[in-house]
């Protein structure tokens, strides 16, 4: 029987192309010590740590969380590292919270972190394979055919790309650690950008940025102690699925519409779309929004983008997503996931700031990795769960 | 017993400069090396760390107390390196140490250039040999001596004045591997080198894989009746890539496609050609356009990419499972 838990604190950098005024120790830090500030606790109050990256080559440092152990207080306590690609920062946030949820410890510290600038991932995702034909393209390039499959799949429009894009653009805007801040940008002017990897568009698509996100997450006791507000955990789920077998579907992956289903049945939820007042997907190509959308289950198969289309995902809409601005406003990819977390926290706490969502009372943070094969997703509410 | 030949097996080698962001902690340490200084930082329990920490390792709390410290130090252990490898601080057998300089609490890994390990004993004091040319690196200490060996060939470089360090370090880091292909793939590989594609179908669902897998990735079955398959198939879905990138083998635009061949159930990705590239359809018929049979080897590149077979698209409904 799980315990109740609640994230008691969140933190995170400025993000930003090229962070060279700090080692990662240090940006690692400004995330941790926003965290720790916010949870109103010391170094004496945190049991364990928990740390999430995405690969190794994206830095060029083998298992940096041992040479990361100082700056993460680490020292004479349980130190663990967590990777699923680019849901790494959602799937480290539930571990942290299982060691809470287990009774095992009573306040975890959890960070995760990248630091873009000191490598190139691009390259580091498309490294030619002996034998093999020399097509790899990135991620842009890995997810652009199965973006083609989903438009052609639900007849949806193509404009709804470039909605997307605009709309979390202009919710980054109103995000002071936003890596990109682009309250002018229109959808056309997204419409008028290059085709990267046809049929995605360079303003379809995520940033490069250094940064980190850290959490505080604490046992019932420390949740009910926090007098500041807490975010309590109401479900988390986990999925994995391999990467190609035949017959799989790139599009809406069994996996995630998994644990979404294993979610919405913990937490008590029978009908998403009205039960939960904001969402933080992970979007890192603007079509990931409706496609994520159905898998998830807030719309049925081939209509999420009528809920993009019809502006309910933008701020003030039915289900705003990703009002923070999301991937597509900040990607570093190991703290994208984490950062979909904690900014769902941030919106039961009261505490977004110009992108608070009136009222919100329950958010879902959600995080996909690899070739959309890990898939990450909380609950997270203003209420104590029953 | 097999005779079936060994699996294929081809070097892969990878190298990238990383860009490392030192800090004020590192930052300052790498300063001082380029003037053939070495500074420690104090810790919260008066112990000196050198190289210096960014933050406490008892306390976690950053780290700002600057120290000098001495330039000769004693090895704490050691242990000797017969057959170094490209990267290593010397090209000759040497000696690594963990050393501790004259007013230093904590050990650093080091090297000591000494012809045997007969000249080396634990207690023994060294001293820094710095780099020609120190840049503000950690390889600006060359090694380490023995205190009391002579140096044939010291530095003639007067140290450079102080100078603002920017932060910023490069660091080179390769790793090679021996990329190994399953028996299964080995087979395929061969048969690809007779210009024939073979795959594989899983006994229990009956899909055929290309490549081929060994086992099914469904069923956990080992998958043993090979398919010989036709050059031709359709692309289910595709890209147009446009974007240039570090390491790209292909010069953009062009088309990647995911390729279903007649007979398989599963597409792999290739590369589409022979008509402007917003011609390219899901649904298309395409053909093998095969390299030159002098230049064929045991790889998918010795198909150059696939064309269009100009015959009628296939229709959504016939591929819609594939995507």
């Amino acid at each position: 029987m799980k315990q109740r838990a609640a994230v008691l604190g969140t933190g995170q950098t400025h993000h930003a192309t090229k962070r060279h005024d700090v080692s990662m120790a240090g940006m690692l830090r400004e995330a941790i010590d926003r965290a720790m500030t916010d949870a109103q606790v010391g170094w004496d109050d945190i049991d364990a740590v928990v740390v999430g990256k995405a690969p190794d080559l994206f830095e060029g440092v083998m298992m940096p969380e041992l040479y990361l152990a100082d700056a993460l207080g680490a020292t004479g306590k349980p130190l663990l590292r967590v990777h699923t690609a680019g849901s790494v920062g959602g799937s480290t946030s539930i571990v942290a919270a299982s060691l809470a949820q287990a009774g095992v410890h009573r306040r975890v510290l959890t960070v995760a972190f990248e630091k873009q600038s000191e490598s190139n991932a691009m390259w580091a995702l498309s490294i030619p394979i002996p034998f093999n034909m020399p097509v790899g393209a990135g991620a842009g390039g890995y997810f652009a055919p199965h973006v083609r499959s989903y438009i052609r799949r639900s007849g949806a429009p193509e404009v709804v790309g470039a909605m997307v894009a605009a709309k979390d653009r202009r919710n980054g805007a109103l995000n002071p650690y936003a890596h990109l801040q682009q309250a002018d940008i229109t959808v056309e002017k997204v419409q008028a950008s290059q085709m990267l990897w046809d049929p995605i568009r360079y303003d379809e698509t995520c940033p490069s940025s250094d940064g980190a996100c850290a959490m505080v997450i604490g046992d019932e006791a420390s949740g009910d102690a926090a007098t500041d507000g807490v975010a309590w955990i109401h479900a988390t789920s986990m999925r994995t699925e391999p990467t190609t077998f035949a017959g799989r579907d790139q599009v809406n992956p069994q996996a995630g519409r998994d644990a979404a289903a294993q979610l919405w049945r913990d937490a008590g939820i029978t009908d998403p779309l009205s039960e939960v007042d904001a969402a933080e997907i992970y979007v890192p190509f603007s079509w990931f929004e409706p496609m994520w959308l159905e898998n998830l289950g807030f719309t049925d198969e081939g209509q999420g983008w009528k809920l993009t289309e019809s502006g309910e995902t933008a701020l003030g809409g039915k289900l705003p997503v990703n009002p923070s601005g999301g991937v597509l406003s900040s990607n570093p990819i190991g703290a994208s996931g984490m950062l979909r977390m904690s900014e769902a926290a941030k919106q039961v706490m009261g505490k977004a700031g110009d992108y608070q969502v009136d009222a919100a009372r329950t958010a879902l943070g959600h995080a996909y990795g690899g070739g959309s094969q890990y898939f990450a997703l909380w609950l997270v509410g203003a209420d104590k769960p029953e | 017993m097999s005779t079936e030949a060994p699996p294929l097996s081809e070097p892969l080698e990878i190298q990238f400069d990383y860009t490392r962001s030192l800090g004020p902690v590192l930052g300052r340490f790498m300063t001082g090396l380029a003037e053939r200084r070495i500074e420690g930082v104090v810790g919260s329990d008066g112990r000196v760390h050198v190289p210096p920490v960014e933050y406490d390792p008892a306390t976690a709390a950053p780290l700002r107390d600057f120290v000098e410290v001495g330039q000769e130090g004693t090895v704490l252990t050691w242990s000797w390196c017969a057959d170094p490898v490209a990267g290593q601080p010397i090209q000759r057998p040497f000696a690594w140490v963990m050393v501790r300089l004259d007013g230093a609490d904590t050990a650093m890994l080091h090297a000591v250039d000494v012809t045997s390990p007969e000249e080396m004993h634990t207690g023994m004091r060294v001293r820094v040999r710095w780099a020609d040319e120190p840049v503000g690196h950690i390889r600006d200490i060359a090694y380490f001596l023995p205190v009391d060996a002579p140096d044939d060939n010291p530095p003639t470089s007067p140290a450079p004045p102080r100078t603002e360090h920017d932060g910023i370090m490069v660091t080179p880091i390769a790793a090679s591997y021996q990329h190994t292909v399953s028996p299964e793939e080995s087979r395929y590989l061969r048969a690809l080198g007779e210009g024939k594609l073979i795959g594989q179908r899983c006994p229990r669902c009956e899909k055929v894989y290309l490549p081929p897998r060994g086992a099914c990735p469904t069923d956990g079955v080992p998958t043993t009746t090979e398919v010989e398959l036709p050059d031709t198939g359709i692309v289910t879905t595709f890209c147009i890539v446009n974007v240039p990138f570090l390491g790209q083998q292909i010069t953009p635009p062009y088309v990647v496609a995911y390729i279903l061949l007649d007979g398989a159930d599963i597409a792999f990705l290739h590369l589409v050609r022979g008509c402007e590239a917003d011609q390219v359809r899901m649904g298309m018929r395409v053909r093998a356009q095969w390299r030159p049979r002098e230049e064929w080897q045991t790889s998918m590149r010795n198909i150059a990419h696939f064309e269009p077979t100009g015959e009628p698209d296939a229709p959504y409904e016939s591929f819609a499972h594939h995507l």
